[in-house]
């Protein structure tokens, strides 16, 4: 243990503790801004300064670890003084258009301002370039807003491995971004949006696709529907004030059917399909590897349900695609399923149709760009997608007074759904939902586990894997008698990248591996509410969980709707249409 | 004036080094206390401008227990004014050579880096010919220890050891927090002494004659003799060594041209020295003789009654504008603020009391840039504006 001394307070620490970690320890706010705990501390900003006793200069609190016997203070006048001057240095590189950013009120430097109270601007030197590249689907960058925190290249770099977003120049000169003359919209960028995530101010900010909504929503002619990803719902409410983790699923529909949607779809229905059709393909290439090695089945099957993983896999492996599970995502199922079943169903032109996705993920906005996202008619499977973000926004601007919303309910046919489905908001959920349904169809009996989980796999650490034997399996499945089957799941690219080494190499001892682009999965996906960090995530995993332990049904191949889908439209999994409408290719992009 | 004042020329950076295997074989077979207690007693401090004493920096780096250590030779001479390190790599390489593997000796490394400056390229191929024969040598007496090379690509910043790391890591060039420091936590991540081509230069001498011949000469706190990169205004521009502790009054008789009216000491992140304060000043490290004492990386700039000091400070600014790294907001942004505020008090667009608070901006920066880059620009703006704020004005 260090004994220190902060504003006079003795306090006693960890080893390695840093002064701000210690002062907050013990309630004493350092005013702070580009920090971000255990993920970026590299002290840029000078904001978090203090005086300790001795130092000629002052230090950065964030990265200057307590040590005995030191005496900090971070109140004094000096570090007031100086504090000031670095906000106005800051503000003075800002535009000042706060009432039209779309981070007013949610936005650091605002916070920071709050705390620091400036009244007067002395320093007016020059503006950063305002450079705005909206080339990408999914992500917006305006240069002009960025005050080179350089979260962004932490989380790019660090945390997703794609190392796109850097520091270019020198001096005032310098500039966070692709290199200079390359734009997000035709770079590496697998829209992962974690670094619009983590941007304080408004310099990274997603696609807004809420007017093209808006303008479907009036449009008499058009049906509009709407579905809603798993990890939407356990994340909409804190843009309400609710706390983390408040699941609210029923308040979001009634949301949406008040926003003026036709129809509200639980994208969690195709998350049971996917289970179906994923589950399906993956039994074949393990039959395959067992029964029928002429067939060269490729393993470990990885699964397909996330499209920043996807495009970081076409980049970085592009000579591995065949281990991608050939599945669309789920939203993108429905979407294909409402332009065509549910169409058919209801003698709805699918031209007239416009088919919004909520999204916790930015990357989705990329994903139904791809041709393959079009169906024979040159019809969109989806045609716009909206994160959490952005459909609070629009309940907000619509006057719904979202917390004192009735339940509402999701609407049939495509509603419905399971527990497993829930799942997929989190990472190792796809996984333990295909397990679920894939052990059930092997054996002929329950997923063994304590409520239906397997532990290993839960959790946020990077890389989880697991080992289940097969045991008297039914007789189709002999060839199985014994065989342990091993998974592996991660989230974040840097583990995926790490796994994908693996096969590269030959060694993966891995048959299915899930892998989602965002840490921690679609709950801390790009599209969510800020702020996103492991005590938040952690909050969110547990809404998950809970609703899933709440249903009734808890695998996907008991969703009667789901295989009402089969008998009456679909025929099998892995059938001709399932192949046409729920499933797809893969591009090889370029390494740059 | 006390003795202490006057001007001493010394010879002992170029003095030939024909003995130098002699004296690389002679310290490899003391041990490497002795060395370090040898260096500690002659106080010799960094030769870079920052001062840190070199014995206590071997020491620190000895002790970690490490397995791979590295001894870098820090000749990203880049400092505006500054021209002595390429001397002493062209004209005595194989002392500064001698000294890393006496380093490496005593930190128990065999791995020694120089980091050239880019700008001098045109250095590679008689200090690779140095090298090899150095080498060479080094594999006749059995002693395990190999020099490279690195080229730097011309960014001042890659001068501050730390910025210096990460550019020969092959990432951009921009300071580390400290601590840690290099010598538990330096290139890749391990022990590092991290020496100023001048610094290793002084070692030399230190092994060659001995503590004491290093210690008599100099002043207390500043110890031993320094060169000194001698420009602008004067009839003889040039390398010099010097005695620390002299006076300025006594430099400015020896090199000015009679109508000296301020000498930059330190380079662009020194300090600008009015006339009236020559006979205060001396030229060291730190503790107060009669007046004023400036720490210098040797760079001496002497400026005539012709010169604006507008002029010279707006080119210093513009120096710091480009070659900040722009990873700390005082640094980045602040060097743009002074050098558009003393446009703008100038211009006439800002009245002259602008000037305080583009003062009380680089006191700012001092305190809380992340290197010393941001700190230092403080030096050279608080000391034109607060000694020729007319110039600025008018």
């Amino acid at each position: 243990m260090i004994n220190l001394t902060i504003n006079n307070k003795k306090l006693q620490v960890e080893e390695g503790t840093s002064i701000f970690e210690a002062a907050k320890q013990n309630n004493i706010l350092i005013p702070h801004f580009c920090y971000m705990e255990n993920v970026h501390q590299i002290g840029s900003c000078r904001i978090c300064v203090v005086e300790v006793e001795g130092g000629k200069t002052l230090m950065a609190s964030c990265v200057t670890p307590a040590t005995e016997g030191m005496v900090v203070h971070t109140n004094s006048e000096r570090v007031r003084d100086v504090r000031k001057v670095i906000f106005e240095l800051m503000l003075s590189d800002h535009p000042k258009e706060c009432l039209s950013c779309w981070r007013n009120q949610n936005c650091e430097l605002q916070e920071l301002g709050n705390l620091i109270q400036l009244h007067e601007f002395r320093y007016e030197g020059a503006k950063s370039k305002d450079v705005i590249d909206g080339s990408s689907p999914s992500i917006v960058r305006d240069s002009s807003k960025c005050i080179l925190c350089r979260r962004c290249v932490t989380v790019c770099n660090e945390i997703q491995g794609v190392g796109l977003m850097n520091p270019h120049h020198r001096g005032f000169s310098t500039f966070i971004g692709p290199s200079e003359d390359e734009l997000l919209g035709e770079s590496v960028c697998t829209n992962c949006g974690q670094c619009v995530l983590v941007c304080p101010v408004g310099a990274l900010k997603e696609k807004d696709s809420t007017a093209a909504v808006w303008e479907a929503l009036y449009d008499k002619s058009k049906t509009v529907i709407v579905q809603t990803a798993p990890a939407v719902r356990a994340a909409l409410g804190e843009i309400f004030l609710y706390e983390p983790g408040t699941l609210v699923t029923g308040k979001m529909a009634a949301a949406l059917h008040q926003l003026g949607f036709n129809y509200v779809f639980d994208t969690n229905f195709a998350a049971d399909l996917t289970i179906m059709e994923e589950g399906s393909e993956f039994l074949e290439r393990v039959k395959n590897a067992f029964t029928a090695p002429d067939k060269k089945p490729v393993l470990p099957m990885i699964t397909s349900c996330s499209p920043g993983w996807i495009k970081f896999m076409e980049h970085r492996y592009p000579d591995q695609l065949a281990h991608l599970s050939s599945c669309k995502s789920p939203h993108m199922m429905l979407g294909a399923l409402t332009k065509s079943y549910f169409a058919e169903k209801m003698n709805i032109d699918p031209a007239k149709m416009f088919v919004v996705s909520v999204m916790p993920c930015t990357a989705k906005k990329f994903e139904i760009t791809r041709p393959e996202m079009f169906n024979q008619n040159g019809l969109a499977d989806v045609d716009a997608v909206i994160t959490t973000r952005e459909l609070g926004r629009m309940i907000k601007d619509a006057g719904i007074d979202f917390r004192s919303l009735e339940e509402g309910e999701f609407d049939s046919p495509l509603g419905l759904s399971t527990g497993a489905a829930d799942i997929f908001g989190t990472t190792g959920g796809v996984m333990e939902a295909a397990l679920r349904t894939v052990y059930e169809l092997v054996t002929g009996r329950e997923l063994p586990g304590v409520r239906l989980h397997i532990q290993p796999l839960t959790g946020l650490n990077r890389i989880k894997t697991a080992s289940l034997k097969i045991e008297n399996p039914l007789p189709e499945y002999s060839f199985l008698n014994g065989v342990t089957v091993r998974v592996a799941v991660t989230s974040g690219l840097k583990g995926a990248a790490e796994l994908l080494e693996e096969i590269k190499n030959g060694t993966s001892p891995y048959h299915f591996i899930e892998i989602m682009g965002c840490p921690g999965g679609c709950i801390s996906g790009g599209g969510q509410p800020r702020p996103v960090n492991d005590a938040i995530r952690t909050l969110r995993l547990k809404a998950i969980y809970r609703e899933d332990e709440g249903k009734m049904v808890r695998k996907s191949h008991e969703n009667e709707d789901v295989m009402l889908l089969y008998t009456d439209f679909l025929g099998a999994p892995l059938g001709h249409k399932s192949h046409e409408l729920l499933h797809t290719v893969y591009t090889q992009r370029s390494k740059n | 004036m006390p003795s202490i004042y006057q001007l001493k020329r010394v010879d002992f950076i170029f003095k030939d080094e024909k003995d130098w295997k002699e004296i690389l074989k002679n310290s490899l077979n003391r041990p490497a206390n002795e060395l370090i207690n040898e260096l500690i007693s002659s106080e010799l401090k960094g030769r870079g401008g920052a001062g840190f004493p070199t014995g206590l920096k071997w020491k620190l780096t000895a002790e970690e227990e490490e397995h791979t250590k590295y001894v870098i030779c820090n000749a990203d001479e880049g400092e505006p004014g500054t021209f002595k390190d390429r001397e002493i790599l062209s004209k005595v390489p194989l002392k500064v050579l001698t000294s890393m593997a006496v380093c490496g000796h005593v930190i128990r490394s065999n791995m020694g880096y120089i980091y050239l400056r880019g700008e001098y390229f045109f250095l590679q191929p008689e200090l690779k010919k140095s090298i090899k024969e150095f080498e060479d040598y080094c594999r006749e007496i059995n002693f395990d220890f190999s020099i490279r090379i690195f080229m730097g690509s011309g960014a001042y910043i890659c001068g501050e050891e730390t910025a210096l790391f990460e550019s020969m890591e092959g990432k951009r060039g921009e300071p580390r927090n400290k601590p840690p420091f290099p010598s538990t936590y330096g290139y890749m991540g391990k022990p590092t002494v991290i020496n100023n081509v001048e610094t290793l230069a002084h070692t030399y001498t230190i092994f060659e004659y001995g503590a004491k011949r290093f210690y008599d000469l100099g002043v207390q706190y500043s110890r031993g003799s320094k060169l000194f990169s001698v420009s602008g205004d004067t009839p003889k521009p040039g390398i010099y060594e010097l005695e620390l502790g002299m006076s300025l009054d006594d430099f400015v008789d020896e090199f000015g041209d009679g109508d000296t009216k301020a000498v930059q000491v330190g380079g662009a992140s020194g300090f600008l020295v009015p006339r009236k304060r020559f006979g205060e000043t001396a030229i060291g490290f730190q503790g107060k003789l009669t007046g004023i004492s400036l720490p210098t990386g040797g760079s001496m700039m002497l400026f005539n009654s012709s010169r604006s000091m507008y002029n010279v400070l707006d080119n210093y600014l513009e120096f710091f504008r480009e070659e900040s790294c722009g990873q700390c907001t005082p640094c980045r942004v602040g060097c743009q603020q002074l050098l558009n505020g003393i446009k703008a008090v100038k211009r006439g667009e800002k009245n002259a009391q602008y000037l305080d608070k583009l003062l009380r901006l680089t006191e700012t920066m001092q305190y809380t840039a992340k290197c010393g880059l941001g700190q230092s620009v403080a030096n050279s703006f608080s000391s034109i504006v607060e000694n020729f704020r007319e110039e600025m004005i008018y």
